[in-house]
């Protein structure tokens, strides 16, 4: 019995972290504007797919990773400037739908420029299975949670040391104070897009070995990570953390212990349900109105 | 300026007699194709018209087809059956095709089928499920084997090796329900208990869950996945990780060497159902299939660069059944096409010896399916 138990949260566990970073780089880009930006799961499979492409053209696989990251935050900074910023007195609906466009175009242009067939990246560290406890778990899931709770770890110190983290805060709490102060406000947006891009591709990267990434792998991801930002209260870093993980504990367990058919209806379920009844999420702060 | 436009008259003049000195005497004959080039099912659309490219030129470069040229039109659904819809309209009445191929997925297929109907045109269809064939629609053929033969290739070598009680993993896609239907159908009738019905999405990047249901439920004698691409090299890497020793099958659907590449050492042993293209170089020599499937896995390789799958040598089949009928009619007259078609008898293809019929609009039986198994990262015939 508890072999099987652990099995399912060690699998919940890799698949919260996925959904972790993804919901992560919701909520960033939702606090700098208000934006829900549907183009991150693109953002998750641009990484994956460039770092696994760069790999098999023979670039060394650290390099191949890192470079794959760095390709998908050039496209979120892009996005930004391409896309969202010519928008920014629009309303926050349309921007919405560009970043819907934007999540098309991104992936009927890698679907063009690098073809339709899934690719894998070589494992980091070996495929031969990690024993624990009479449950199994792969040494790559260990990379995908590491990466996760380096994530996490850096957001903070990001957010809490830096200045142009603080930047970023300032921008979430009123944009027009932030801009009052001295806070280049357009840099943040900008910033705010190639850092969720980061977060997600870091996401893609480790994952990749796994799961194989396609030009259409972004868009499950990014739903789900959506449904755990906002489960989690969206804008709010512990709130994506929390949700993310308690999301992929949720999947594993109704899988393991109800039915898998109900796997992929317990999330949507479970949002509808902390919509009604606490529409600000599960540790999103209460919306207070301006007198 | 006058003197120019005069110049430019007999130029184009020129050109045009240059052109029609080269055309042959008649039309082009036209075949329009409906394929998913881009959405979910485009990894099956992709290499189906590649293949029917293919088959254009070389039957061009053979002098065409009744002494005419061969023009192929085609259109991408997205892999949006209600699309298909629209588009085979457009093929019938703008382009106005002598023929129809594809239907990519079983939904698109159904779709077109109304209009086909109505306008009396022989339409081949590259799609997988029953239904297509099964009532018989008169207009309606199609070379790829369907699930149901699938499920009782697998089941029947199960039942081979004695194993009664069995665990099934499908995807949630529309193909894996419907085939999942199939196979606890199949199961049924020749007596195999089905102890463990799992789902997973084709879309999950971990299955390890419901992996660990099925090891640790007593008496389960082999595991029976049921889905394609992407999801089959996940379940198969889950397989590996939780160590599972059952004997894993799976359906046709992964006859691909990106399979083999993606799973890595994962994929050794498994046993599957697939065409003899797979193991072409490994029939003997007298089989006719052997010659026509190791040339069209050497010309669409080394045209394209890129690895031959089932879906493609679908589409072959398709173009090889029409100019069969086309050449045996000596027209491209759509009743008269049809007709011959239907009679197809002793036709090699890339799937099996094609023996059409009224009653069959499918012409292959369960021998068309070899079991093969991934052995030293190569499928070979099983046993």
């Amino acid at each position: 019995m508890l072999p099987e138990l652990l099995q399912f949260i060690l699998s919940g566990m890799t698949l919260g972290a996925m959904y972790m970073l993804s919901a992560l780089g919701f909520s960033m880009i939702y606090n700098a504007s208000g934006v829900i930006n549907f183009a991150q799961g693109e953002f998750i499979m641009v990484g994956g797919m460039a770092a696994s492409f760069l790999s098999a053209a023979g670039v060394p696989l650290p390099l191949a990773c890192v470079a794959g990251v760095m390709i998908a935050g050039l496209v979120g900074g892009l996005v930004e400037r391409m896309a969202v910023a010519p928008a920014r007195d629009a309303e926050v609906a349309s921007i919405i739908i560009i970043t819907i466009g934007v999540s098309m175009i991104l992936r009927g242009l890698t679907e063009i420029l690098l073809g339709k067939r899934p690719h894998a990246l070589p494992h980091f560290s070996g495929e031969a299975p990690l024993a624990l406890l009479g449950a199994t778990i792969l040494p790559q899931s260990l990379w995908v949670l590491a990466a996760g709770a380096l994530i996490v770890l850096g957001l903070s110190l990001f957010f809490g040391r830096t200045r142009i983290g603080k930047g970023v805060l300032a921008t979430s709490y009123d944009r027009l104070a932030a801009q009052l102060v001295g806070v280049d406000v357009r840099r943040v947006l900008t910033l705010s897009f190639a850092l969720s891009a980061v977060i997600g591709a870091v996401g893609g990267v480790v994952i990749a070995p796994i799961s194989t990434v396609a030009y259409d792998t972004g868009m499950m991801l990014g739903l789900k990570g959506f449904v755990a930002a906002t489960l989690g209260g969206l804008g709010s870093g512990p709130g994506a953390v929390f949700g993310g993980l308690f999301l992929g504990l949720i999947e594993a367990l109704t899988a393991g212990y109800v039915s898998s058919a109900y796997k992929d209806a317990v999330p949507f379920v479970l949002v509808f349900i902390v919509l009604v009844l606490r529409p600000q999420g599960l540790l999103g702060a209460k919306p207070t109105d301006r007198i | 300026m006058r003197f120019f436009n005069m110049m430019v008259g007999v130029v184009c003049a020129l050109a045009i007699g240059a052109s029609a000195a080269q055309a042959p005497a008649a039309d082009p004959v036209k075949v329009g194709a409906v394929l998913s080039l881009t959405g979910s099912a485009s990894s099956l659309g992709d290499p189906e018209l590649k293949t029917l490219e293919m088959m254009v030129d070389q039957t061009n470069r053979a002098g065409g087809l009744l002494g005419r040229l061969v023009e192929l039109v085609h259109y991408d659904d997205g892999s949006e059956p209600g699309k298909a819809n629209v588009l085979a309209k457009r093929l019938i009445e703008d382009d106005k095709v002598d023929m129809l191929i594809g239907g990519t997925t079983t939904g698109a297929s159904m779709a077109m089928y109304p209009l086909i109907e109505r306008a009396q045109i022989p339409f081949i269809s590259l799609a997988g499920a029953l239904v297509i064939v099964e009532p018989v629609k008169r207009w309606m053929f199609k070379p790829a084997h369907h699930d149901r033969m699938v499920g009782q290739r697998v089941m029947l070598d199960m039942k081979a090796r004695g194993y009664t009680s069995i665990a099934m993993l499908s995807d949630t896609s529309g193909f894996g329900q419907s085939a999942r239907k199939e196979m606890l159908n199949v199961a049924q009738k020749v007596g195999i208990t089905v102890a463990v019905d799992e789902t997973f999405n084709p879309k999950d990047t971990d299955v390890t869950t419901q992996l660990a249901k099925i090891k640790n439920t007593p008496g389960v004698q082999a595991l029976f996945v049921v889905t394609f691409g992407q999801g089959a090299v996940v379940v198969t890497k889950n397989i590996a990780q939780l160590g599972i020793e059952l004997p894993h099958y799976e359906t046709s659907g992964v006859a691909t060497r990106e399979y083999i590449r993606l799973a890595g050492p994962a994929a050794e042993g498994v046993r599957l159902p697939a065409p003899v293209l797979m193991v072409a170089a490994d029939l003997p020599d007298s089989d006719p299939q052997k010659k026509l499937s190791v040339d069209y896995v050497r010309e669409y390789e080394s045209r394209y660069q890129t690895d031959v799958s089932s879906f493609g040598a679908y589409a072959r089949d398709a173009w090889h059944i029409w100019v069969n009928a086309v050449t045996q009619a000596r027209s491209v007259d759509k009743a008269k096409v049809r007709d011959f078609i239907e009679n197809t008898t002793g036709l090699p293809g890339t799937s099996g010896m094609i023996n059409m019929s009224p009653q069959d609009h499918l012409g292959l039986d369960i021998s068309a399916l070899k079991i093969v198994t991934v052995r030293n990262g190569k499928f070979a015939i099983a046993d």
